[in-house]
């Protein structure tokens, strides 16, 4: 009896694995990078993949307690030993581990090992208890000194205004404005404790370490607003370290939100 | 039935104190951690209630835990502080005071000398020092929740600088300190054990134990150990240097240039903080094995006993085992493929991470060889150790996508990771931890537990843990971000919220089923059926040879000689079911 109920439940286990991640009610927020594809794609696989084997193996176990419950005086099987079928499944089991790996690093690489354009919007992004800062370099194209000794509450990152590529720098506050279609550099920091820039759309999270400056790039190219998060526990106010990403759809409107911006500091 | 009692005899009697409080035999020591590490988990749990309730109600005022706990609740709702603290110390309290001080401390006690057919541990005195050591450790990290600032919420991972700088939070300051001294105290606790486990095992098996004829549970236990005494004193050093960051002005982990809440901290420079990621995973990912090991060993030797039947491949499980434990101190990075590490070093990590899904798969393959062919017993310890299989399986599934370093860009410090660690390393272990509880808890106190409340703590308890931990991968594909206070802050989130409802629910009834396992466990010590049977298993290790519970020095005037290995369940031509290990070979050789 216990047998049976344990296998409906493997069975119940199975249906509803299969309705979660097939029928997908809830699922990735929605996408809206270039590479962002090539991870999704690369989760996909991997479900197929280790699905098949989950529904097999739970499968299996519920078959085998419905079916091998003890009745009379029946005797269990005597054998403990198959050196072929073991060594079948350990290889079978480390060549779609192995392919795994290849399919899983030739995405890896296409993220970490390919140079962002040259035309690649740059933008520096420094965390800190509990708020993102985003510079913007400025028509000039050229950051401005910063100095952690000029850091006040009004100059949250310690911009130096009188150095000469700083006078047209951008700096906000929890807002980050990208085009769609022009790839974008961050580079990320931190002031004090670890955080991480999480664009959940855009499938980055990146730490951000005090005392390196750590650098992803990404295409963004979906028009639209999105969210900034924090993924890395930086303290009691961890949960509303939040940001705001607008993917811009034209020049136009990117521009537009620059001079504003430029004109507010 | 009489029970010859003739190595009681051979020691004086000692009082109640020194017998049971103060005692150097290993089974009270085992009991010992045992009740101490379900006194914790009791706090660890409790915590992980007030966890659910904010996650799934973050904005609900509450009059009535604001009468209970006034400061954490001020008007009526939780503060963010406190939540963090709680997220931090039930993370401790699990994986140190729970897990890793039951499994080995608790069972491994226990069972080491019984199972290998020695008299005691190889140190008795070092074994009661290391309990005390532990229990000190408790009431040290317990107190943190009570100082000043509150207790620590860096995280069970203790990354620094969070965790160097006392400025950077409250619960940082005080609490962080008891909670670096508990660690430190748990580390030395656990060499101290560590140590003679491995001594008695390899040094104190009875004539006829060859390695090969040990119980699964037996190796786990040497792994286990060997695992301990490689890892333990890295975590032990860091947490040193650590403390020696915020209180000996150094800077180990602490980079200059930190402004903290604009305040320039001038008295740090030339630390690094991915430093602490490296060694805290370094000892981090074979403390998940600490924890995973003796539960495999444990269910495998469960599920043979009740599936009267041997273990698939007994060869293939210890070498895999040996293989894990060789292979998790080179997989640590996995931990941190987006902490700003060599992109370089992600790729070697994933490698070395899908290399030891390899034995993990094996180990699994065995268990469903196991139970093929197989005639059943659905006493509540098998139920467990089979419900152990499928949990292994599906939180072991998910790590696939963790250690594939390209897809853990979005599933790290998610949910996803959340789901996965509890199946894999929380609840799989838990279950083997019940299980093995409900096997032995005859042995171990000579009495029985009631088995029909154990089948209803089972059911509920297997169904709760799939609702509870299950849908939060969905969570986490959706995005959930670890260690937040409240995810309804966020937009993306918000649509998800029905879902951490379900599973606070989930999570209340399986919580509520633990209260039925510790009334059925405490009534039964007392209360519980009496046995009169040496083996009510029909077992064939040798602690089921001796009286339930076995006397001091355990096995009468003469050690046991051991003739074959514990798996001959069912052998054809025998009259029995089982031939225990100490039946001479006449039909089946081994």
């Amino acid at each position: 009896m216990s047998g049976v109920v344990l296998a409906a439940l493997l069975l119940i286990l199975i249906v509803a694995s299969l309705y979660l991640f097939v029928a997908k009610p809830y699922w990735f927020p929605v996408l809206a990078s270039v590479h962002g594809g090539s991870i999704d794609s690369l989760f996909s696989t991997v479900l197929v993949v280790s699905g098949i084997v989950f529904i097999i193996v739970q499968g299996m176990l519920g078959f085998f307690v419905a079916r091998y419950g003890q009745s009379g005086n029946e005797r269990a099987s005597y054998w403990h030993d198959n050196p072929k079928a073991e060594a079948i499944l350990l290889i079978s089991t480390a060549v779609i581990l192995t392919i795994l790996v290849f399919m899983g690093q030739r995405v890896w690489a296409s993220i970490y090992f390919v140079d962002a354009p040259a035309d690649a919007l740059v933008i520096q992004v420094t965390g800190e208890q509990f708020s993102w800062n985003f510079h913007y370099p400025g028509p000039d194209g050229a950051f401005g000194r910063t100095d952690p000794k000029m850091i006040t509450s009004a100059n949250n990152i310690g911009l130096d205004r009188s150095d000469p590529p700083a006078k047209d720098d951008i700096v906000t506050v929890g807002e980050m404005h990208v085009l769609a279609g022009r790839p974008v550099k961050v580079r990320i920091r931190s002031k004090d404790v670890i955080h991480s820039f999480f664009l959940p759309n855009l499938r980055v999270k990146q730490d951000a370490v005090p005392g390196m400056a750590i650098e992803v790039w990404f295409t963004p190219n979906r028009p639209g607003a999105y969210e900034i998060a924090c993924a890395e526990l930086c303290g009691l106010a961890h949960y509303r370290m939040r940001g705001f990403l607008t993917i811009d759809d034209s020049q136009e409107n990117f521009n537009k939100w620059l001079q504003q911006k430029a004109a507010e500091q | 039935m009489h029970e010859p009692h003739t190595a009681e005899h051979a020691h004086p009697q000692l009082g109640f104190w020194r017998k049971y409080v103060f005692s150097t035999d290993h089974k009270i020591i085992g009991i010992q951690y045992m009740i101490t590490a379900m006194a914790m988990a009791v706090v660890g749990g409790t915590l992980s209630m007030l966890m659910r309730y904010q996650l799934a109600w973050p904005s609900l005022l509450s009059p009535t835990m604001a009468k209970i706990m006034p400061d954490a609740f001020a008007g009526g709702v939780m503060k963010p502080e406190f939540y963090v603290s709680l997220v931090t110390m039930h993370g401790t309290i699990m994986v140190f005071f729970l897990f890793t001080a039951v499994l080995t401390g608790g069972f491994g006690n226990f069972l080491i000398p019984l199972q290998v057919g020695a008299r005691d541990m190889a140190f008795p005195f070092l074994n009661a020092l290391s309990y005390w050591v532990f229990l000190l450790s408790c009431i040290v990290i317990f107190s943190a929740l009570f100082v000043e600032g509150g207790a620590p919420l860096g995280g069970w991972t203790a990354y620094a600088p969070l965790n160097a700088i006392p400025a950077a939070g409250p619960g940082q300051g005080t609490g962080m300190t008891l909670w670096i001294t508990a660690i430190a105290l748990f580390s030395v606790s656990g060499l101290m054990g560590g140590l003679n486990y491995i001594t008695t095992i390899l040094t104190l098996r009875t004539k006829g134990m060859s390695m090969m004829r040990l119980p699964l549970t037996q190796w786990s236990l040497l792994v286990t150990s060997i695992l301990g005494l490689l890892a333990f004193p890295v975590l032990l050093a860091a947490g040193i240097l650590l403390l020696f960051d915020r209180v000996g002005g150094t800077s180990f982990f602490v980079p200059a240039g930190i402004i903290m809440n604009q305040v320039p901290l001038m008295d740090h420079s030339g630390g690094h903080p991915l430093l602490w990621q490296h060694l805290f995973w370094f000892f981090g990912h074979p403390e998940v094995y600490i924890v995973i090991l003796p539960a495999m060993g444990m269910a495998s030797d469960i599920l043979s006993t009740f599936c009267r039947k041997p273990i698939f491949s007994y060869r293939m499980m210890v070498y895999s085992m040996v293989a894990i434990a060789a292979l998790s101190f080179i997989v640590w990075g996995h931990h941190m493929f987006v902490s700003g590490m060599n992109p370089f070093l992600g790729s070697v990590f994933t490698l070395t991470t899908l290399l030891i899904a390899v034995p993990s798969a094996i180990k699994t393959f065995n268990w469903i060889g196991t139970v093929w062919g197989a005639r059943i017993r659905f006493t509540v310890p098998a139920l467990f150790a089979i419900a152990f299989v499928s949990l292994f399986v599906s939180g072991g599934i998910s790590g696939i996508f963790l250690g594939t370093s390209a897809a853990d860009i979005q599933l790290q410090d998610t949910y996803f990771v959340v789901a996965h660690f509890h199946l894999v390393m929380a609840i799989a272990p838990l279950f083997a931890a019940f299980g093995g509880v409900y096997y032995w808890f005859p042995k171990i106190f000579g009495r029985s537990m009631n088995m029909t409340l154990g089948k209803i703590h089972f059911w509920v308890s297997f169904i709760g843990v799939y609702s509870v931990f299950f849908p939060m991968h969905i969570l986490g594909i959706g995005g959930q971000m670890r260690r937040i206070y409240d995810p309804t802050q966020y937009d993306f989130l918000k649509p998800q919220q029905p879902l951490n409802e379900f599973i606070t629910v989930a999570a209340f009834i399986l919580g509520a089923a633990q209260l039925i396992f510790l009334f059925n466990f405490y009534w039964s010590i007392f209360l519980g059926k009496r046995m009169t049977e040496r083996n009510p298993w029909h077992a064939t290790t040798l602690e089921w040879t001796v009286p339930s519970p076995p006397g001091h020095g355990n096995f009468g005037d003469e050690l046991p000689t051991v003739h074959r290995w514990p798996f001959d369940y069912s052998v054809p031509g025998e009259k029995e079911d089982f031939i225990p290990q100490t039946v001479p070979a006449t039909v089946v050789a081994h």
